[in-house]
């Protein structure tokens, strides 16, 4: 099995749906004989040529709505943002035309939207935010945010094959930094479905993207402690049932983003469990979360903006004491 | 192309007594005056082409074979319109059988969208074209320069119809632009733009088939600007007291109707015979509309996914204690 980083594996799993369905094409800026800002689409022209790799000029808005109607056609375009942050330039393409098509008029809009995602790159104000619950909270769209290879190609397959439209979330501090074996021809994994990373018994973190792995590392650090860590992966549709289930089993729970703190998931995972989980819970619903700040440039101005280990691992020991 | 324009103009004449009534569900967006541009260009698609029609071209989705029902129980709303209640009036379509695609309300938006047809008909090998109109106001919209510009480096079949109906709501087109003809905006993209007499409805046919044969043969996409009049206000609260006087009668003169009855010859004896015509398939459609009863409020909840499993509402509020 080969061993692949985050960023192979999405490579991997485009390479795969565009081998296996002629219907699948990508379209974004730099994407040919580039590769792609970051090269996740590297090969893609030599392999597929310029008819299914479709280098855009530079207009989201443009390319989004032209994705649309592509998609109206019968295809299934892959659309790649060079960083995620410049989807806000097609907010009005994706949450008004694609979100609404299908509820309108019946017409599903099989399109996926994908591109670097997160912090912690140094990157600044305009390459760094999260941008899942602009999307997650306007219906009709699903919101995938994987934080290993596997589920990264795995989701990245579902998207691609799903009827509705997807924004798919590549977190680009993962991009180099992630191995894992992962297997030519690996399935799709179902969206909408978290996974129980390390099971637990008093208390359950619930986290996604990057901030999954800063939570293991926490974990680790609280040695001897049974904490259950449940990875989201799919933002909407909310895998509430998962959730809900791992809090009635350790009774506390707290949750971890990278996202800002009004309005990030974490509000809504508080809110479920208050309605479906009350008696169950032995402590405050906690959340961590980064303050309600643009991401800053400075190194410094960064790290104390994102949950750090250190954040994670105080915050878990506190509530597990509460 | 004469009983269309006639059924154009009687159904939303009878609209209008609708909305008098209160039976109309939200606006209702006058195309009295402009009927020819959408006419003459649906006249002059062919069967597999597509078409994205704006709020007032009525006139294209009836010659593309939606009916004169799916038009009225739009505007009441009912379960039996084309969206089954989900969005108003001309918001509607059917890609595989009449090739209409629904328009939405931020203007613009289907220069892109379109766009993408025509890419999406590329990639599958089949020469389609895709057309849609945009009003004078909408030409401002970012929509507008991004879809042209990736339509035009990568040539796609494309014609967008400016239908300069002289007035974005309130804002005269001099307030949108400092160009006399909005076809010049071309120029920006490197692509064809004529101007045409929107009220002349064989013109308007001739100049939008000269530009969808061109976008098919390869010239990419073609813009084509056809002046004409908003007769009536935006929508039925707008007394139009914005528009100088002595405008609108001057451009009832150019009615498209009456000018093309001059043309055919039509005595008062045709006219009625195609009135009489007219006069029947709109009282069905409003008979149909009016007994179709309002969709049933558990239906909102359905279709917002492929998988309507995604969408439970159990509110805590609603459960057996």
């Amino acid at each position: 099995m080969p061993e692949l980083t985050f960023l192979d594996a999405i490579s991997r799993g485009l390479w795969e749906e565009m081998e296996a369905d002629p219907t699948v094409f990508l379209m974004g800026e730099d994407i040919g004989a580039y590769g792609g800002a970051f090269k996740v689409t590297k090969g893609f022209l030599e392999k597929f040529g310029p008819g299914r790799v479709i280098e855009t000029t530079l207009s989201e808005e443009g390319f989004v709505g032209a994705a649309i109607g592509a998609a109206y056609t019968g295809l299934r375009p892959v659309v790649e943002f060079q960083f995620i942050d410049f989807i806000a330039c097609a907010f009005d393409m994706i949450v008004n035309v694609a979100g609404t098509s299908r509820y309108r008029w019946g017409k599903g809009v099989p399109v996926t939207f994908r591109g670097p995602w997160g912090a912690g790159g140094r990157a600044g104000p305009f390459h760094s935010r999260s941008i899942e619950m602009w999307f997650a909270h306007s219906p009709g769209l699903k919101v995938v945010a994987p934080a290993t290879p596997s589920d990264a190609k795995g989701l990245l397959k579902a998207c691609i094959r799903d009827n509705d439209p997807c924004i798919f979330l590549e977190h680009k501090h993962l991009y180099r930094r992630i191995k894992e074996e992962v297997a030519d021809g690996s399935p799709a994994i179902p969206l909408g479905r978290a996974r129980v990373v390390r099971p637990g018994e008093d208390l359950t973190i619930v986290t996604y993207g990057m901030m999954l792995h800063r939570t293991m590392e926490a974990v680790a650090a609280l040695e001897g402690r049974s904490i259950e860590v449940l990875d989201l992966r799919t933002i909407y549709p909310l895998d509430r049932a998962a959730v809900v289930e791992s809090v009635k089993k350790t009774g506390k729970v707290m949750t971890v983003t990278e996202d800002t703190r009004t309005g990030s998931i974490a509000g809504e995972i508080a809110a479920v469990l208050c309605e479906e989980a009350f008696e169950h819970l032995d402590g405050p619903v906690v959340r961590v979360t980064s303050p309600d700040v643009p991401i800053p440039f400075a190194p410094t101005l960064e790290d104390a903006v994102l949950p750090s280990v250190k954040d994670i691992a105080g915050a878990a020991d506190r509530l597990l004491r509460y | 192309m004469y009983y269309f324009l006639r059924l154009t103009r009687a159904l939303d004449e009878r609209a209008h007594v609708l909305q008098q009534q209160n039976k109309v569900v939200g606006g209702l967006f006058s195309n009295q005056g402009q009927e020819a541009i959408s006419i003459g260009s649906a006249f002059a698609l062919e069967k597999r082409d597509y078409v994205a029609p704006m709020i007032r071209n009525i006139g294209t989705v009836l010659v593309r074979g939606h009916s004169a029902r799916d038009i009225m129980t739009q505007y009441l709303a009912k379960a039996t319109s084309p969206t089954r209640g989900r969005d108003n009036s001309q918001h509607f379509g059917d890609v595989e059988r009449t090739g209409v695609v629904a328009y939405i309300s931020m203007l613009g938006t289907m220069v892109p969208v379109m766009a993408g047809m025509a890419l999406g008909a590329r990639l599958k090998g089949e020469d389609r074209v895709a057309l849609t109109y945009i009003g004078d106001g909408a030409t401002s919209t970012g929509d507008f320069y991004e879809g042209l510009c990736l339509a035009s480096v990568q040539k796609l079949a494309l014609v967008v119809i400016i239908e300069n109906n002289q007035y974005a709501y309130s804002t005269p087109t001099s307030k949108q632009s400092l160009l006399e003809n909005l076809s010049d905006k071309a120029k920006a993209f490197g692509i064809p733009g004529i101007t045409g007499d929107g009220n002349d409805v064989l013109e308007v046919y001739r100049l939008a088939k000269r530009c969808i044969e061109d976008a098919r043969a390869g010239g990419g996409p073609q813009i084509l600007e056809l002046k004409t009049f908003r007769m009536r206000g935006h929508a039925p609260h707008d007394n139009q007291a914005y528009v100088p006087k002595g405008l609108i009668e001057a451009w009832r003169k150019k009615d498209p109707i009456g000018r093309f009855e001059a043309v055919l010859g039509f005595g008062e004896a045709e006219k009625a015979e195609v009135g009489a015509r007219v006069a029947a398939v709109v009282e069905d459609a409003v008979k149909f509309a009016e007994e179709s009863p309002l969709p049933d409020g558990k239906e909102a909840l359905q279709g917002v996914f492929e998988d309507d499993s995604i969408v439970p509402f159990t509110p805590w509020w609603r459960r057996d204690a």
